[in-house]
């Protein structure tokens, strides 16, 4: 269920590496699910720093926020503006219409310290056994 | 006559049906169920004054009543942040309906719609009464919501320093003063004159009308204070709103008030509601309660509290305030008391609040030894300058049986701020200006 | 088709909507002074675009959504750690007296001399009840009293030049308002967790304390109806270690005339006079949220605190006074003064021999419905409980699909408001019960029926509980949408 050309992180995002270099920036169908309803989303605006399990933004759902933490350093190229007015495009669809970011990356060599999709559903079935 | 030990109204089970319990739970007594407490501190002695009944309550509170002077027996002058104003009959039996009375917080929106729809009304009613965008659906006081309006203004600029009037209640500057120190803001106290912000202030507080009746040049604050990024904060007198611009048209950022004065007794002081309304971009920095109108899963219009992750219960440490409440039935009583007056009564009421004022500052300013020390337009307090301290003054009037106004000899020498409102009839005012000319004279 | 009540698009009609121009509420006198000169223009407004409906229409109006409401009057409310107890009657009657309800805030003492001695009564009969030293009965709401009480912890640390104890330990099962205090009174939250028992975990504790610690907030009896059987060690960590004890009274219920939590060595403890002292809740508030303190803090309570004082011709008086090193002013005037009759006239009516009758019932009732409700529905810790039973429909949830949401919206069928859900979370699938005092043995053991009834009718029809409730003015209602398009007032068509 987890596309297997993304890579995880232990925060439920998920990198994806373009051919230009860039990535996209979203969170996991877990994620999405355990929030509920996304209702709002705070993320920085293009032009802003990222740093590697820094808290990036934050995710709201009607009862809930969650911190988002970036999965790699790097800068904010463009936010997802159809997912900002519609939060409900990370429910429905959220490895593909309902990504957040997209950034350039600083070191290209982070995205080996993240999951890949057979490892993250690992983390996953262990997370849910305490 | 049958003796018999106290018994509560309020608890209704029996000895019988206690013990019928005790051996369905499996306890052997009462104690049993306490025996988590430390057995050195259970059940300790409890010095309290023992049981009365209803008619010995009442006796007890009456007697405590009488020990006041009351206004209505008393002709009374005071305002200074709390007003006399009529309130209408259907106002108190309106809210007394147990519906609203005994109703929990409306976080289960299936059983509270009738609390939600009378939220959703306050908030509508605030907007078109202020000119602003939002409002939420009650603070505690008008104090706390201007400290909250300057924690607000500070989380959207992101600065630390917040201006405020002098001319701002002592009151409010007080509590703003308790709530910002602690989170390290700065509140800094100057004459409307010297307002002049630089960009390191979050914002700039003003009364209007301010603490002594009078209207501040608003429209050039607000210039001043936009052109360094700072907010508007201002603490409006929401009857002045029935003839006065309102702060949405002077551009306010945050509008907060006190809701007292609308269909709410003086009650020494509390309970009130704190009117809190601001532009909509600001909405997720706004503290408190806030309804919204949705639909349900057969597409019926309703209401529901909403943008709730901004409160306590869920952004714990990170919400935008530890309120807990919006004073649901304060709130309700100005609801109904600004729809009784509706758009003709409130402007009738500011308008007898404005003519009155007028006529009783005309009358005392003509008393020999008194004068009016302060400029510009007033709407319902003014200042006037007394030939003897204020305290000596209202002294000798209270033996008049009038309360004369507040004692505000530390900002204009034997300075007292006088309020005239619609209850205050040409008879008591005509009264006092000729009570004031005899006791003013040594 | 529009009707009186609802417009074209079927909504019920808003007061705006129901405007007709010319129409009026009430009356008004007329001038009776001669006119003044009005201001220049430009100050005056032009619009003033409020309601006109009459008087007859406006008690139609709010009589028909007040209908709308659950209320303690009509419905039970076994809602958890919000004591929904009933309301005295007359104590309303005592606040809207008009020697009480009139009184302004600004009157000289000598003129309010019957208020002041009810305050200073008062506070004195809540330092008594919880064993402190002194009261105060400034601050609007429990959630102030928090603030209050840790902003009097902040000022007694740095009255002693001790500028470094920045932390605040809170169990994990506490209200949202006690970390949200804490941040509003400038302190670092850090949170304790709750061992197997449900007691906070004092190993935790001992671990957390050190030179940076400024006060631990503890509530008790804990959301999870526990009284904490480690308390007193508890106490004694956060002592040693230069902290104050700060006791979270929202459960205070189950402790009158049981335990005075000064006695224990508390500094600080807040009671929500609307839950414990029977303030109705008003659909969110008036509540009053008294402080007390222990000696040490006595000096930096809020202003105003009421004092009695011999008068020059020797007759007792009562004054407002401001104590040497208060933290300040909590709100414009002297507190919820209406609430405060209230709560002086419930504790006048019950007195000396009632009060522990308030906590012997509300303790009986709670472990009555825990014993017959076990086995129905989980017990995450299963003990004797205080004033409220936390069950867990996490057996429903795995067997049935049926959440605690779905348990508490199908009690609304039955004409019971839901009891507290998904609170303290550290309980998965919470549902937390507090029937308190004023609940007979009829109404609980048809409570109990009811539940009994819900679980079965989990096993056998669960979509009845998924879509409940089905018999109230609205069902489910879209939260998602409501946040997402925030629509928060009214708006011409």
């Amino acid at each position: 269920m987890n596309p297997p050309d993304l890579r995880y992180s232990k925060e439920h995002e998920w990198v994806r590496l373009a051919s230009d270099g860039t990535v996209l920036i979203g969170i996991t169908r877990f994620a999405a699910e355990s929030l509920g309803d996304v209702v709002f989303i705070d993320i920085p605006e293009a032009g802003r720093q990222l740093d590697q399990f820094k808290k990036l933004g934050e995710i709201e759902s009607v009862k809930a926020v969650s911190d988002l933490f970036s999965p790699v350093s790097g800068q904010v190229v463009e936010r997802n503006q159809a997912a900002l007015d519609n939060p409900q495009l990370v429910n429905d669809s959220p490895y593909d219409k309902g990504w957040l970011l997209k950034a350039s990356l600083r070191n290209q060599a982070e995205l080996d310290t993240l999951m890949t999709a057979q490892q993250y559903e690992q983390y996953l079935s262990s997370e849910g056994s305490h | 006559m049958e003796s018999h030990g106290f018994t509560s109204p309020y608890t209704p089970n029996t000895d019988a049906e206690r013990s019928e319990m005790l051996n369905a739970i499996g306890a052997g007594s009462v104690d049993e169920l306490f025996k988590d407490i430390p057995q050195q501190h259970r059940n300790p002695k409890l010095n309290l004054p023992p049981p009365l009944s209803e008619l010995e309550l009442r006796r007890d509170i009456e007697a405590l009543a009488r020990m006041n002077a009351v206004p209505g027996d008393y002709a009374c002058f005071l305002g200074g942040g709390a007003y006399r104003h009529h309130v209408p009959a259907v106002v108190r039996q309106l809210v007394s309906r147990s519906e609203f009375m005994t109703s929990y917080t409306p976080y289960q929106p299936e059983v509270s719609q009738g609390t939600l729809q009378a939220h959703f009304e306050f908030q509508s009613l605030i907007c078109q009464l202020t000119g602003m965008e939002v409002a939420n659906a009650g603070m505690y006081d008008g104090a706390t919501s201007l400290a909250e309006g300057c924690l607000m203004a500070a989380r959207v600029t992101k600065r630390n320093k917040v201006m405020v009037l002098d001319t701002v209640s002592p009151a409010y500057r007080a509590v703003v003063k308790t709530f910002v120190e602690a989170p390290q803001l700065e509140e800094i106290v100057v004459a409307p004159a010297q307002a002049n912000p630089t960009n390191e202030f979050a914002c700039v507080v003003v009364q209007q009308p301010n603490f002594f009746g009078y209207l501040e040049d608003v429209e050039a604050l607000a210039r001043r204070t936009h052109s360094v990024g700072a907010l508007l904060v201002v603490a409006v007198d929401l009857v002045s709103l029935g003839m006065f611009k309102p702060p949405g048209e002077y551009g306010a950022d945050i509008v907060v008030g006190e809701g007292q004065s609308l269909g709410v007794a003086p009650t020494f002081g509390g309970p009130y509601v704190g009117i809190f309304a601001c532009k909509e971009q600001y909405i997720r920095q706004m503290p408190g309660r806030i309804v919204g109108r949705t639909v349900d899963t057969r597409g019926r219009t309703g209401y529901v509290l909403t943008l709730q992750t901004r409160e306590q219960h869920i952004r714990r440490e990170r919400a935008t305030s530890n309120i807990c409440t919006s004073v649901g039935l304060i709130a309700l009583m100005a609801t109904i008391y600004m729809a009784a007056n509706g758009r003709r009564g409130l402007r009738h009421v500011a308008e007898l609040c404005y003519h009155k004022a007028h006529y009783a500052a005309s009358l005392v300013s003509k008393i020999p030894g008194y004068s009016l020390p302060a400029q510009g337009t007033f709407f319902r307090e003014f200042v006037i300058q007394c030939p003897r301290p204020p305290a000596e003054i209202n002294r000798k009037l209270l033996e008049r049986r009038i309360i004369g106004g507040l004692d505000v000899s530390d900002r204009y020498p034997n300075g007292m701020l006088l309020c005239c409102t619609e209850v205050n009839s040409r008879e008591e005012i005509e009264t006092l200006a000729k009570a004031l000319a005899e006791v003013g004279k040594a | 088709m529009a009707t009186p009540d609802v417009t074209m698009d079927g909504r019920r009609k808003l007061l705006m909507d129901r405007s007709v121009p010319g129409r009026m509420g009430t009356t008004l006198p007329p001038l009776d002074v001669p006119a003044q000169p009005l201001p220049s223009k430009g100050l005056l407004r032009d619009d003033l675009p409020m309601p006109e409906v009459s008087e007859s229409e406006l008690v139609r109006y709010f009589s028909q959504i007040s209908q709308f409401n659950f209320s303690i009057d009509h419905n039970f409310y076994p809602l958890g750690s919000c004591t929904m107890k009933y309301n005295p009657k007359v104590n309303d009657e005592m606040a809207g007296m008009p020697g009480m309800a009139e009184i302004h805030p600004n009157q000289p003492p000598e003129t309010v001399q019957g208020a002041l001695k009810l305050m200073h009564r008062l506070q004195g009969y809540l330092a008594e009840a919880t064993g402190m030293a002194g009261a105060s009965l400034a601050p609007m709401a429990g959630a102030e009293g928090e603030l209050t009480g840790l902003l009097m912890a902040r000022a007694y640390h740095l009255s002693r030049g001790d500028a470094k104890r920045k932390k605040v330990l809170i169990p994990d099962s506490a209200h949202g308002t006690n970390p949200a205090s804490a941040a509003m009174a400038g302190f670092q939250v850090l949170a304790l967790p709750t061992d197997t028992n449900g007691n906070t975990d004092a190993e935790a504790l001992k671990a957390s304390v050190g030179d940076d610690l400024a006060a631990f907030m503890i509530t008790q009896p804990s959301t999870l109806g526990l009284f904490d059987a480690n308390l007193l060690e508890l106490v004694h960590i956060v002592r040693e270690a230069g902290g104050i004890v700060y006791g979270d009274g929202a459960n205070l219920n189950a402790l009158l005339g049981r335990v005075k939590l000064g006695d224990l060595g508390f500094d600080v403890v807040h009671s929500n006079l609307h839950k414990t002292f029977t303030q109705p809740h008003g659909g969110g508030g008036p509540g009053a949220g008294a402080v007390m303190v222990s000696r040490r803090l006595l000096p930096f309570l809020p202003t105003p605190l009421v004092e009695q004082r011999k008068g020059p011709d020797g007759k007792e008086q009562y004054v407002l006074a401001t104590p040497p090193k208060t933290i300040g002013k909590m709100g414009a005037f002297h507190g919820n003064f209406g609430a405060l009759v209230r709560a002086y006239s419930y504790i006048r009516t019950l007195g000396d021999a009632g009060v522990a009758e308030v906590s012997r019932d509300a303790v009986i009732n709670a472990n009555y419905i825990l014993s017959q409700l076990k086995g129905h529905y989980d017990l995450p810790y299963d003990r004797r409980c205080m004033h409220e039973a936390v069950f867990s429909a996490r057996n429903l949830r795995h067997k049935h699909g049926v959440s605690a949401l779905d348990v508490a919206k199908r009690l609304i069928d039955y004409g019971v408001h839901p009891p507290t859900m998904y609170f303290p979370l550290i309980v998965e699938e919470a549902l937390m019960i507090e029937p308190t005092e004023t609940e007979s043995k009829e109404t609980l053991d048809q409570f109990i029926a009811t539940m009994k009834a819900i679980a079965r009718e989990a096993a056998e029809n669960p979509k009845l509980l998924h879509d409940a409730p089905h018999n109230t003015p609205n069902t489910r209602l879209d939260e998602a949408r409501a946040a997402r398009q925030p629509d928060l007032r009214w708006r011409k068509a």
